[in-house]
């Protein structure tokens, strides 16, 4: 038995070959087993999962025709996602012991669909890093070849469905934090429009970039996740109002007659070979579609990073203000108020948290605000006036995830090294435009992810893409070694 | 030299330049960004919190546009220019009674701008500008074991308050006296209780005011050196310290000495300001664009229809009093001080009681009674519709005064129907001439002496015949009617 997808499950569920306490057991095993290669858990929420289960058994009995697709089948949360009442510590020590009394709101609409909770994963600390081994509780190992990282920060959520411990989870994107982990692990992972899903309940790193989103093992499963959580919240007052486009419509419309784009810049010498040899085989695939490839120019994209680098710590230094061990998480008793300032977050915050929270810190202060962060912001200006003009010559983009596989840990000490990771995905987060990858092919046994980027509340158009190029290849098919395990 | 003679010989050298910043918490049912309850001061410590005031991790504020609505009336009250864009931001500084880390203000883009509020001081009109009114959110309370949090053993923090809208009303500096200072708070005070965005309260800090004062030679074109001064809690306090900053600001200026930039704080006890922070020690607030709240447009038809809600503001109400109702500046300015007494008067007049009784009445007896019993009209027993029809009974003559003044003072505290009292126990007035002349003949029989002296020109030995006459008739009589009835008989024996 291979591991299922979201489709396949919700019909074994409905023709009684299987349970949701099934599905449930089996999910629990196998994170059981491969827990200690992976450490892709931060907890395990047995209780609440059986509960959930429980829930959703008697909702297919009683509905089995509205009952939800998701209804009954296990998926794992970013840590950085609260629910009341479960351990949520965001991968950092400062909120060891923190339980949130509310649930986010994309969480709360799986809950209301009869999802069912397995566990909250591990991933960075405070979702900053792109290979999970900036978590205060460790590394999170690659389920192709555990040395290696699984990218990041949603790393934990990457992996487990990598592993096929679950059809789904969430994660959240800031800068790639889907995107990216998704292509080192070979499964679909989506950032939505900023604004599309709520983010409240969600823990902040960048308010103005953060954006949850699913990982999964199709595109298809990929659409009915997110039409799930998908859609306004008056609780969030960045998200958007407008009625959300059901991507599940335009799903197998195709790309013939597209338009896609290649930005000349997201294919530069930073890319490793490999990974420009399997996406350049992925445009030909395209263009056997029936799409119609052309270059295109981002010119900004080399000042992007750097921008981006600006921007989220500055939002980061003010968001992580209030973990001052005064009201909630752990705290360094110490006789003075500000040594006990100085020691609960010296403690609490690990070092790359340390380090954007001093330069978000001094982008933000008299005398350098106009030179850093106002600067910051009118090249994020041009940037999204860079994507809508090439959205006039183009219907969507096609590059690269990530400009290289699944790199072994510990090898990028150097911070921006690191942060070189991002290039090809944060310009979409700047933007506030929607971006998916999917498999799309191997070097050496690991895997590459293409990247697809559409216009703002395109998210349908992106995964119509994304599922043209999917039905017409088989990597997404392949499995990791601990899913081939499973079956 | 006495404090007023050394603060005047210090005002023939130098000017005095002003600026008051005017915190005032807004009435709104819920607090900023959160559906918590706005009231702090009834509930139990930490009573009025959700996980988005306490600042938890994950949760966004929302706006609260009942808040936007009051900032904006308070703004046109006040003659501001309304953008058409505004923004928050967020302001950085680490203290425990602000659970987030930072508070959401409004730095380069507020709700309101260029607006200014007239006042007459010692004759004078005084014209002072606005700045900018902003909305922000208040911080939560503490309560130290120890005179400050440094050197506290303990704290106890209370956020009820927290995330209270606060509304920022930033004068421009061009008030010249600390006279000017105190009128121009007691007005802005009556506007926003008029308005009903706030409720005036300096002691409870509804109501707070911040100082900036400098002081130049006269003539000179440069600003001196300004000093922020807090901690002040009424007028009073507020006229105090400015006083005792001059005195201060002058003698080092006198001694040839230059002063500091910083913030003082007034000690009421020692009736001075003691220095809280230089400009070195200044926060560095690191403000910007506050990422979870979208830009607010304001568009013209909006403002129209908040402008739509103000109500007539108590200066061009005191115009109308004087000009419809035939009042004096004096009566016309105390009967509009509050909204409340305005509307009580108008009211009054509409229930045909005549415009200058009842403004007698209200500002006299009923004030008094108010005072007394801390409790006002519209909330006493008699309400207002009751001291219409005690007082329509005054100008039908049914009643004379005094049995006027004592059903007041009853039925102020008791309720009651006041034509029904008169009636049951027969407190009409006695106005009848027949019945009246017989006991004026009576106690001039009675009184020998008085009528004698009273026609040898005496006419303060009325006083004992008229008393005669009113306990005759168990203190009913018509007294004005008594008066010329016991005149016309003694003088035309």
């Amino acid at each position: 038995m291979t591991p299922r997808t979201i489709t396949e499950l919700a019909a074994a569920l409905r023709d009684g070959s299987t349970t949701p306490r099934t599905l449930l057991d089996a999910a629990l095993a196998h994170v059981d087993r491969t827990e200690q290669d992976l450490n892709a858990y931060l907890a395990v929420t047995r209780e609440l999962g059986y509960m959930q289960a429980d829930a959703a058994s008697h909702m297919l009995e009683e509905h089995p025709d509205t009952a939800s697709p998701l209804c009954g089948i296990p998926m794992a949360l970013k840590d950085v996602l609260c629910v009341d009442g479960i351990d949520t510590t965001a991968g950092s020590k400062i909120l060891r012991g923190f339980k949130p009394p509310y649930t986010s709101t994309a969480v709360q609409r799986l809950f209301d669909a009869g999802a069912v909770c397995v566990g909250k994963t591990n991933c960075d600390e405070f979702a900053m890093g792109s290979s999970t081994e900036n978590s205060a509780y460790g590394p999170v190992g690659n389920p192709w070849d555990i040395e290696r990282v699984p990218g990041g920060s949603s790393g934990g959520s990457a992996a487990t469905v990598a592993a096929g411990s679950v059809p789904y989870s969430l994660g959240s994107d800031t800068g790639g934090s889907i995107r990216q982990p998704a292509a080192l692990t070979g499964v679909v992972g989506f950032k939505p429009t900023y604004g599309r899903i709520s983010r409240y309940g969600l823990i902040a790193f960048a308010s103005s970039l953060d954006q949850i989103g699913p990982f999964t093992r199709t595109v298809e499963d990929c659409a009915l996740v997110y039409t799930t959580i998908a859609g306004h919240d008056p609780r969030d007052s960045t998200s958007d109002p407008r009625a959300v486009d059901d991507p599940l419509a335009s799903l197998h419309a195709g790309v013939a007659g597209m338009r896609l784009g290649i930005p000349r810049e997201y294919l530069g010498e930073g890319t490793e070979p490999g990974v420009r040899d399997a996406v350049q085989a992925a445009f030909r695939v395209l263009e056997a579609q029936g799409a119609t490839l052309q270059e295109v120019s981002l010119p900004s994209t080399d000042v992007a990073l750097s921008v981006y680098y600006i921007i989220a710590p500055a939002e980061c230094s003010s968001n992580l203000a209030r973990y001052d061990g005064v009201r909630f998480g752990s705290r360094v008793e110490r006789p003075s108020l500000t040594d006990t300032y100085l020691q609960t977050r010296g403690v609490g915050f690990g070092n790359e948290v340390k380090r954007r929270v001093m330069l978000g810190t001094y982008a933000l202060s008299s005398g350098y605000y106009d030179a850093y962060y106002r600067q910051a912001q009118k090249v994020r200006t041009l940037v999204s006036q860079e994507f809508e003009a090439v959205f006039k010559e183009v219907d969507a983009i096609v590059c690269p995830t990530s400009p290289s596989v699944a790199f072994p840990m510990g090898s990028r000490d150097d911070p921006l090294s690191m942060y070189m990771c991002d290039v090809v995905t944060l310009p979409a987060n700047l933007a506030g435009i929607p971006g998916i990858s999917v498999p799309c092919g191997f070097v050496d046994g690991l895997p590459v992810g293409l990247q697809v980027i559409a216009p703002r509340f395109e998210d349908a158009r992106v995964m119509r893409v994304a599922h043209a190029y999917e039905q017409a290849t088989d990597f997404h098919a392949q499995l990791s070694p601990y899913a081939s395990a499973a079956a | 030299m006495t404090e007023t003679a050394t603060i005047a010989a210090a005002l023939d050298r130098y000017e005095v330049v002003i600026g008051l910043e005017v915190h005032a918490q807004l009435l709104t049912r819920s607090k900023m960004f959160c559906p918590c309850p706005a009231d702090y001061t009834s509930a139990a410590p930490n009573a009025n919190t959700c996980p988005v005031c306490l600042g938890l991790p994950g949760v966004l504020p929302t706006i609260n546009q009942e808040a936007v609505d009051f900032t904006v009336r308070t703004a046109l009250a006040l003659h501001c220019d309304i953008p058409p864009f505004t923004k928050f931001d967020r302001k950085n500084y680490f203290y425990p009674d602000l659970p987030k880390g930072y508070q959401i203000s409004q730095y380069d883009l507020p709700l309101s701008v260029s607006g200014h509020l007239e006042f007459p001081v010692g004759g004078d009109a005084v014209r002072c500008g606005i700045t900018r009114v902003h909305l922000e959110e208040d911080t939560g309370t503490m309560h130290h074991a120890g005179d400050v949090l440094q050197s506290a053993t303990s704290s106890l923090i209370d956020l009820n308050r927290c995330g209270v809208p606060l509304m920022e009303i930033v004068g421009e500096p061009d008030l010249r006296t600390p006279e000017a200072a105190r009128e121009y708070l007691v007005r802005l005070r009556q506007i926003l209780t008029y308005i009903g965005v706030n409720d005036g309260n300096l002691e409870k800090g509804s109501f707070r005011c911040d100082a900036n004062i400098s002081l130049r030679p006269r003539g000179a074109q440069e600003l001196g050196v300004k000093v922020e001064v807090k901690n002040m809690n009424s007028f009073r306090a507020v006229q105090r310290a400015l006083e005792s900053e001059i005195e201060r600001q002058t003698e080092v200026l006198d001694a040839g000495g230059t002063l500091v930039q910083e913030t003082r704080g007034w000690v009421e006890a020692q009736g001075r300001t003691i220095s809280q922070r230089s400009k070195e020690q200044a926060h560095d607030y690191r403000y910007f664009p506050e990422p979870d709240l979208p830009p607010l447009r304001l568009d013209a038809a909006f403002v129209e229809r908040v402008r739509a809600t103000l109500p007539e503001l108590p200066e061009a109400r005191a115009h109308r009093f004087q000009q419809q109702y035939g009042l004096t500046a004096y009566d016309a300015a105390v009967l509009t001080d509050t909204r409340d007494e305005a509307d009580t008067y108008e009211a009054l007049v509409a229930a045909r009681v005549p415009a200058k009784l009842a403004a007698n009445w209200q500002s006299g007896d009923v004030a008094a009674l108010a005072n007394e019993h801390h409790v006002p009209l519209q909330h006493s027993g008699l309400g207002i519709d009751g001291l219409a029809s005690l007082l329509r009974l005054v100008d039908a003559g049914t009643i004379n005064g005094p049995t006027a003044k004592e059903l007041l003072a009853e039925l102020y505290v008791s309720g009651g129907n006041p034509e029904g009292l008169v009636r049951d126990r027969g407190l009409a007035q006695v106005s009848d001439t027949a019945e009246l002349s017989a006991l004026v003949d009576a106690a001039i029989t009675a009184n020998p002496a008085a009528a004698a002296d009273f026609r040898a020109g005496k006419q303060r030995a009325l006083g004992q015949l008229m008393r005669a006459v009113k306990e005759a008739t168990g203190g009913k009589a018509d007294m004005p009617l008594v008066n010329r009835l016991l005149r016309e008989r003694l003088l035309e024996q």
